[in-house]
């Protein structure tokens, strides 16, 4: 779970990492007591987990209020990367001395965490050569030796060393308290006086550890579809064209995804429903799917040999007396029962097919 | 230090061992909905499992296997190094702890949904005792016609003498299947397993068949996230791996910022992506196939040469 900015801002205030004064509005009039709080010139802050929101024009200046009338709207209707905001931080504006780079991350190669620091923040870390990195030993705090190693490398004084040695296990504690995979400052903002201040916050929280942080599930936000398709356990992605793919796995599920966008389609729908197929957990999958209405086709990609065939079909044929779904339904079902399958089907919009790509080519040229 | 391991030794063993083809087996959560019906499924193929774990079902047995509440009572009777791991994932750091300090030299950990940092806690403490772990997160481990320790259907797998590696559990199933059609048998397969953090990672897997005489040439099936396929790419290259390897990866239709089912399947920018995976697999002259039924073919033409 990508957590928003001031999500993830919020998540540093309880660790007493500083962040800029902030207002978050959701709509103009909010927004207007905001700038009352906070004052003029300030920064709107688009809130989206995509990245690249400065680039995209998504963080605006604002000197007025006229400024803030039209910037307001225009952030608030923009979208980024197919993604809208629902809501925009204002915030004030950061008399900057220097600009810095720190961030723990789970380090999926080495399978341990990782420090990334440098004296060159604001820009992606990517693109910077001046960086350390360095794989942390244990999941607890990290040391203050560990801590000072990386401070020594930034080029500050000693008061402003410690700081930024507190800074980095104050970081550290809250990577390991709330089982983030990343957590991100770019930029950490030395002000004048030493202070350091987190002018922007990255953290991604582990899905797979939610069920022990209840503080943090405020800010999962599911779609109805999603949450109806995490109730039952499946994994459910909205994707842009208009063919459900249906599959038994994960990996299944993505290489039909490849199959047909190769055969020239395009998916609108991915659901993994997992291992254990019986006749209502498709059937459940089926009804999610029904809820897209861009979809005008169903793709049904099973690997069998766990799966009973006439199970499946009896799902799909369910949903179809029913009137869950209308659409044809493309199904690549092999094994057992799999002739008893195809009876069931006969006289339903269902077709059933030996190989995943006889089924991918009738879906596509439907 | 690292000792030197051996799966397929702690798997079937040696043919001077008494118990060869029959190692003794345990089940962590064996009363579950999913461990029993794999329980059976595996006995039926052929793993000689002698006890399960559940706490608080102790003096019970299923399927003629005895069902313990704790692992220390039920590997008293046997000398057991292989546990399969079926417990819910939030009981998964206690129960793979439990099985390590009680002698398990190999963990098969089926369970999805086990959080980053009981993974890392329970790699760190399988590492100071020099214990193994497959997963989490994976379908588990065959060798096909002997025995099998994990989620998978029988169906797909024949002996043979390729070796599948796969990040998907049901593409390993999809894979082996039609190199089994296309007469390509295995001698084993195993499942990397779909989270971000993995036990046996692919490096890791080529180095248990590097030198086997009786593995002719691999197979690995991975998929978009993260950068193992990157990692191995670089490994073939500089390692001047000889035997014939053959990949796929799934996910090069798949959006970007996007769990795409599987804990470790998302992309961030380039990193993870399937071109990233691809164009290094090329410098390292592996084929990658555009489809699983593709794999027979480009496996073949690579044989040839």
């Amino acid at each position: 779970m990508k957590l928003l900015e001031y999500q993830g801002k919020e998540l540093f205030k309880d660790y007493g990492i500083k962040v800029p004064n902030s207002y978050l509005a959701k709509n103009i009039e909010e927004a207007k007591k905001g700038a009352e709080k906070i004052g003029f010139p300030f920064v709107l802050k688009s809130q989206l987990t995509v990245g690249g929101r400065g680039k995209a024009g998504a963080i605006l200046k604002c000197k007025n209020e006229k400024e803030l009338e039209e910037k307001f709207e225009e952030l608030i209707n923009k979208e980024v990367k197919g993604e809208k905001p629902k809501s925009i931080l204002l915030e004030e504006m950061a008399d900057i001395k220097r600009e810095f780079y720190l961030s723990f991350f789970l380090n999926r190669t080495k399978r341990c965490y990782s420090i990334i620091a440098s004296s060159q923040g604001g820009i992606e870390i990517e693109s910077v050569d001046n960086k350390i990195i360095i794989d942390l030993p244990d999941v607890n705090e990290i040391s203050s030796e560990l801590a000072a190693d990386v401070a020594d490398k930034m080029n500050l004084t000693t008061n402003e060393k410690n700081t930024f040695i507190d800074l980095i296990q104050k970081l550290s504690k809250l990577i390991y308290e709330k089982e983030a995979e990343l957590a991100e400052i770019n930029p950490l903002a030395m002000l004048d006086g030493g202070k350091f201040v987190a002018l922007d916050a990255k953290v991604i929280i582990d899905d797979n550890a939610l069920f022990r942080h209840d503080d943090l599930k405020k800010y999962e936000e599911l779609s109805e579809l999603e949450s109806q398709a995490n109730n039952n356990g499946f994994s459910f992605v909205e994707l842009d064209g208009d063919m459900a793919i249906i599959g038994n796995g994960a990996g299944l599920v993505m290489s039909t995804l490849d199959m047909v966008s190769d055969a020239g389609g395009k998916a609108g729908a991915f659901l993994d429903f997992g291992g254990r197929a019986t006749t209502e957990s498709i059937y459940q999958a089926l009804k999610v799917i029904s809820k897209v209405n861009k979809i005008r086709a169903i793709l049904v990609n099973l690997f069998g040999g766990i799966v009973r065939t006439d199970l499946v079909a009896q799902a799909i044929l369910n949903a179809y007396n029913d009137g869950t779904i209308k659409v044809p339904v493309f199904a690549r079902i092999t094994g057992a029962e799999s002739e008893k399958a195809r009876e069931l089907l006969n006289n339903s919009k269902a077709r059933l097919f030996n190989t995943v790509e006889e089924a991918i080519n009738a879906a596509v040229q439907y | 230090m690292s000792i030197k391991f051996d799966l397929l030794d702690i798997l079937i063993g040696n043919e001077n061992d008494k118990d060869y083809k029959n190692k003794p087996i345990i089940i962590q959560g064996i009363t579950g909905s999913f461990g029993s019906t794999h329980t059976k499924l595996m006995k039926g193929y052929g793993t000689n499992i002698v006890a399960g774990v559940t706490p608080g079902k102790g003096g019970h047995s299923f399927e003629d296997i005895p069902v313990f509440n704790t692992v220390a009572e039920s590997v008293k009777d046997n000398s057991v190094e292989i546990s399969g791991i079926f417990v819910p994932a939030p009981f998964f750091l206690n129960a793979a702890k439990e099985a390590i300090d009680n002698g398990i030299k190999l963990l098969v950990a089926i369970p999805e949904h086990v959080p980053i940092i009981d993974s890392i806690k329970v790699l760190e403490y399988a590492k100071k005792r020099g214990a193994k772990m497959i997963g989490p997160n994976t379908p588990g481990v065959i060798v096909p016609e002997i025995m099998k320790v994990g989620i998978m259907p029988a169906k797909p797998f024949t002996k043979g003498s390729t070796v599948v590696f796969s990040r998907s559990g049901t593409l390993m199933y999809e894979v082996s299947y039609t190199l089994s059609n296309a007469g390509y048998g295995q001698r084993f397969c195993l499942g990397i397993g779909g989270d971000p953090i993995n036990g046996t990672n692919l490096i890791e897997a080529f180095e248990l068949i590097k030198e086997r005489d009786d593995v002719e040439s691999i197979v690995v099936v991975g998929e978009i996230g993260g950068d193992a396929e990157e990692n191995l790419a670089e490994y073939i290259i500089s390692t001047n791996f000889s035997k014939p390897v053959v990949a796929y990866v799934a996910g090069r239709a798949a959006p970007k910022e996007k769990k795409m089912g599987h804990a470790g399947a998302i992309v961030y920018g380039n990193y993870g992506s399937a071109e990233s995976k691809v164009s290094n697999y090329s410098k390292a002259n592996v084929p990658v196939a555009k489809s699983p039924s593709e794999v027979p073919e480009l496996l073949k033409s690579k044989l040839k040469k």
